[in-house]
């Protein structure tokens, strides 16, 4: 029983871990030693860097918020279920938990594919897809098993 | 009481001056759209009533030239508009002089209309004091400034996440409260009596 709850902690933790790399870092295409998107589009030159805001898309505002608000959402499911842990009878199942947790999945989901979607007009041939946007697709599937975890836990009685 | 009646009358004449100056105020920027109209909207503030001689001019200075062209003139009860230079059949008063308001209206804006406009109001015997300028920026297609969008986004669903709670939590409170109230009526009947019902009928007076 134990094992269980270390594991969806680790779980839930990594989680968080991931969603908050994938938004703060600014690695969602990169090209050689520049970095574009989520937030400065960043080159290199003559040994330093130089970083100007991202362009006005409406889309990416839209990534932008939705990836804050999965990690929000991954936090409060965090601390709920730390309430929860102690709070909730015996027996019950970690509702409110859940909740929050299938919806920063949503939320992730949502993101990465608005960001799939729209980011090939933007993109030019010689771009590759960063590390940051390869979490984010990750975080999805990981905080969803997550989220259906805790909907079938069972607090022990 | 020398030093106080000298304080007070530098105070008076300090005051005289700025009472003797007019303030004119524009907007800072207006944005519009190509092939749309614009309002640029001038007032002005003045301690004098407002005079039958007021005059309203606007300046028109393109963006990169050192000086400006004057594009309009409202004076002695007359609006004199943009015959000859770039604003002809395009501009028209839409202001209200004796209401201190000396708007203008310019149609079909195109992309040459990048600049400052500067208005200058005179209200004699008030004609000292300093003019105002507003810039004109025509664009394609609005922008969407940065930051806007994701703060929308983020303040929505947190206050309908805030709001949610809240009612959650007002429907558990209130159900408590009409379990409560329901027993104490039951405990009323049984062997408080008076009281009990004294409560019932206080409750739906408030």
């Amino acid at each position: 029983m134990l094992a269980i709850l270390v594991a969806t902690i680790v779980l839930h933790l990594t989680d968080l871990t991931i969603l908050f790399i994938s938004t703060c870092a600014n690695a969602w295409r990169t090209h050689g030693e520049s970095s574009y998107d989520l937030w400065y589009d960043c080159t290199q030159s003559n040994g330093g860097y130089r970083c100007l805001w991202t362009s006005d898309a409406d889309w990416l505002q839209a990534v932008q918020a939705l990836m804050v608000l999965a990690t929000i959402f991954c936090l409060l499911s965090f601390i709920i279920f730390l309430c929860q842990l102690f709070t909730l009878v015996k027996g019950g199942r970690f509702f409110f938990t859940a909740v929050f947790q299938v919806l920063a999945s949503l939320f992730v989901m949502s993101g990465a594919i608005i960001y799939t979607v729209m980011s090939p007009e933007w993109k030019k041939e010689s771009d590759v897809y960063g590390y940051a946007f390869v979490l984010a697709w990750l975080a999805f599937p990981l905080t969803l098993i997550s989220g259906i975890i805790y909907i079938v836990l069972r607090k022990k009685k | 009481m020398l030093s106080v009646l000298a304080l007070t009358s530098v105070v008076l004449l300090s005051l005289a001056s700025q009472i003797t100056a007019i303030v004119v105020y524009t907007s800072w920027e207006k944005h519009a759209l190509v092939g749309s109209d614009v309002r640029l909207s001038c007032s002005f503030f003045s301690w004098h009533w407002t005079s039958p001689d007021v005059t309203f001019s606007w300046q028109y200075r393109p963006d990169g030239a050192k000086e400006g062209i004057s594009i309009f003139h409202y004076g002695g009860g007359v609006a004199y508009v943009d015959n000859k230079g770039p604003f002809r059949d395009r501009l028209e008063f839409v202001g209200n002089p004796s209401r201190r308001d000396g708007s203008i209206l310019i149609k079909e804006l195109d992309f040459s209309d990048n600049g400052t406009f500067t208005c200058d109001a005179k209200n004699p015997p008030d004609i000292v004091g300093h003019s105002s300028s507003v810039r004109l920026l025509v664009f394609e297609k609005v922008p969407v400034q940065a930051g806007v969008v994701t703060g929308a986004i983020i303040g929505v669903v947190l206050g309908l996440l805030i709001l949610i709670v809240a009612i959650y939590y007002l429907m558990r409170f209130l159900v408590a409260r009409r379990v409560f109230s329901l027993s104490m009526s039951k405990h009323g009947k049984k062997g408080k009596g008076k009281e009990g019902t004294q409560q019932k009928q206080a409750g739906p007076l408030k």
